[in-house]
């Protein structure tokens, strides 16, 4: 219906207010279908009672609400989709925004500066890097994680409550990893698992300082896990990066008679890869909307060739009859078979629409986590038939255990998802489920740190 | 009068599983029953139903179909699940036992209240 007012119709008014919407990220084309199919109604039923189209149109609009706010109530329901977004939903002014991301890079890079300079520190006091392996592989995680959690209870404002927490947990942290009489020089195997499961056991400590207060939500805790796999994307790059920057520092210092490796052995690479983690998880923050996640696109394109790889090995396996040969190495293998198989589960339920139906992908998935299930209890099967013959020595126990975690989590996690391909559950309940168990993987973790050594002799 | 948000969206969720219990719906039909129910007294802003809606969805009270309405547009239905009415049972039981401790209250304070008085009122009728 033209209006013959402004010369303005309708469809033109309602063309313009959906281009407003769909501007907003937050609100996706179905839902602006949804909105606008609300709004037509409003105008019809309001035309009807007696009013001009423009100004039915004004009314409908008015009494949708404020855009700002609808789309902050938007973002809040689908923080899946606010995930991709450069900035949560833009409450301020534009130039506003600019001053606090640039106040955020510079933070960011003044505590990556920080902790670059802070891993030097040790040498200062006569700890060179060179000889004290173990004190620097035991640490290696204090001189950055910190810092690290520093910058998100500075951005989220975290309370002083929660503040104190975490600094007690670094603390704690750094005496177990230093009072224990370990030999050293990563001679002894719970000196070596101290510094594998320290990093682990921390890293929840800097989730609970990402999320600043939403932790014991699961969209908090699904937001930290999105965070970490970006974060290792990011941080592969940047490293690859400095690779191809040291290749050629040498190559061209060398055309001029001067040898850089000892620069790069002791300052490059050290000040460097300390620091690129918090240069990496400013990135991740400050990044987010330029290109679509990459750690669901990477799971796409390998939980199928993963699922096939499992598949045919189960295959192979039956028809050739032949068992899982015991080797020193088989449970760790096992395990990071697991720990693969969980994170293409992972970052395909963080990215996944928990509303849309079950598809063939979650079909894959299923295969994928079934057939690895399989995979793992023959292994266990086999290692748990001569573990009285191998003994228990720390390595090995710490693989036990870390196997059953794994195992307990995908078998759970198969029961739910095929409850949800079946219709009986939602797929909400698979995400919790996984969120829910994000501290246990710290638990065990921190137990290899704390009990581990003395148990077994600090050897 | 107006109803405070936190009251607003502390009850949005057995007002809309209520309205979904007695049939089908969409957004603007469910906004018009509450209107009708609460006798205008309460006023949703009419976007924010949506969210609401959609968290419903997520959580499995709901389910959602697309259907071409009678006016030739594509319109999104609403239908509660069996999960969705238990979890509104659940509400009522929790609502009512809100109600019932609000009304002792309010008779101790002033049994001379008239019975119009606007907080009694204020309580439409629920799941009906």
């Amino acid at each position: 219906m033209p209006d013959p007012g402004d010369g303005v119709s309708l469809e033109e008014q309602i063309d313009q207010w959906r281009g407003y919407l769909r501007r907003r990220q937050a609100i996706h084309p179905v839902d602006v279908a949804e909105l606008e199919d609300h709004l037509r109604e409003q105008v019809a039923v309001l035309a009807d009672a007696g009013l001009a189209t423009d100004e039915a149109f004004l009314v409908a609009v008015k009494r949708m609400g404020d855009l700002d706010a609808l789309s902050r109530e938007f973002a809040r329901e689908h923080s899946d989709r606010l995930w991709k977004q450069l900035v949560v939903v833009p409450s301020h002014d534009s130039g506003d925004k600019r001053a606090r991301a640039r106040t955020d890079a510079i933070v960011a890079f003044c505590l990556a500066g920080a902790a670059a300079a802070v891993i030097k520190v040790p040498a200062l006091f006569g700890i060179q890097l060179d000889g004290n392996d173990g004190f620097y592989a035991r640490n290696l995680s204090l001189f950055v994680l910190p810092l690290l959690t520093g910058y998100f209870v500075w951005k989220r404002r975290v309370g002083t409550g929660t503040l104190r927490w975490l600094a007690l947990a670094f603390v704690a942290a750094g005496v177990f990893a230093n009072v224990y009489p370990f030999g050293g020089n990563l001679g002894g195997n719970t000196e070596a698992l101290t510094a594998l499961h320290l990093p682990i056991a921390l890293w929840l400590v800097v989730g609970i300082g990402y999320a600043g207060g939403r932790w014991s939500q699961v969209g908090g805790r699904m937001d930290f896990i999105r965070f970490s796999g970006e974060l290792f994307i990011y941080y592969v790059l940047i490293a690859l990066g400095g690779g191809v920057l040291t290749a050629f520092m040498a190559m061209i210092f060398q055309s001029i008679g001067i040898d850089v490796e000892p620069f790069f052995e002791s300052w490059l690479l050290p000040c460097g890869a300390i620091g690129a983690v918090v240069v990496a998880s400013w990135l991740v923050e400050a990044k987010q909307s330029v290109i679509e996640n990459m750690a669901p696109v990477l799971t796409r394109l390998f939980a199928p060739l993963f699922a096939a790889v499992l598949v045919t090995f189960l295959g192979t396996m039956l028809w050739t009859g032949s068992g899982v040969g015991i080797e020193r190495n088989v449970l760790i293998a096992f395990d990071l078979l697991l720990v693969v198989v969980l994170g293409l589960l992972l970052y395909s339920v963080s990215a996944r629409d928990p509303r849309s139906p079950p598809g063939a992908f979650d079909v894959v998935q299923v295969v994928l986590v079934v057939s690895a299930l399989l995979a793992d209890a023959v292994a266990l099967w086999a290692i748990a038939a001569r573990i009285t013959e191998f003994g228990f020595s720390p390595n090995r126990v710490a693989a036990l255990g870390e196997n059953v975690i794994l195992l307990v989590n995908l078998a759970w996690s198969a029961v739910l998802y095929i409850r949800f391909l079946r219709g009986r559950g939602s797929f909400t309940s698979l995400e919790r489920w996984q969120t829910d168990y994000l501290p246990v993987y710290a638990v065990w973790a921190a137990i290899v740190v704390i009990v581990f050594p003395p148990v077994f002799g600090y050897t | 009068m107006e109803i405070n948000k936190d009251l607003m969206a502390a009850s949005s969720t057995p007002i809309v599983l209520a309205i979904l219990a007695e049939e089908d719906s969409y957004g603007y039909a469910i906004l018009q029953r509450v209107r009708e129910l609460s006798g205008g007294r309460m006023e949703w802003t009419d976007g924010m139903l949506y969210p609401v809606l959609h968290r419903l969805e997520r959580l499995g009270h709901v389910e959602a179909r697309w259907e071409v309405a009678e006016s030739g547009r594509r319109r999104k239905y609403y239908r509660i699940t069996s999960r969705g009415r238990a979890q509104l049972a659940e509400e009522r039981r929790q609502w009512q036992a809100v109600d019932a401790t609000l009304r002792g209250i309010w008779q101790a304070l002033s049994p001379s209240a008239p019975a119009g008085h606007p907080a009694s009122a204020a309580q439409p009728p629920q799941g009906a």
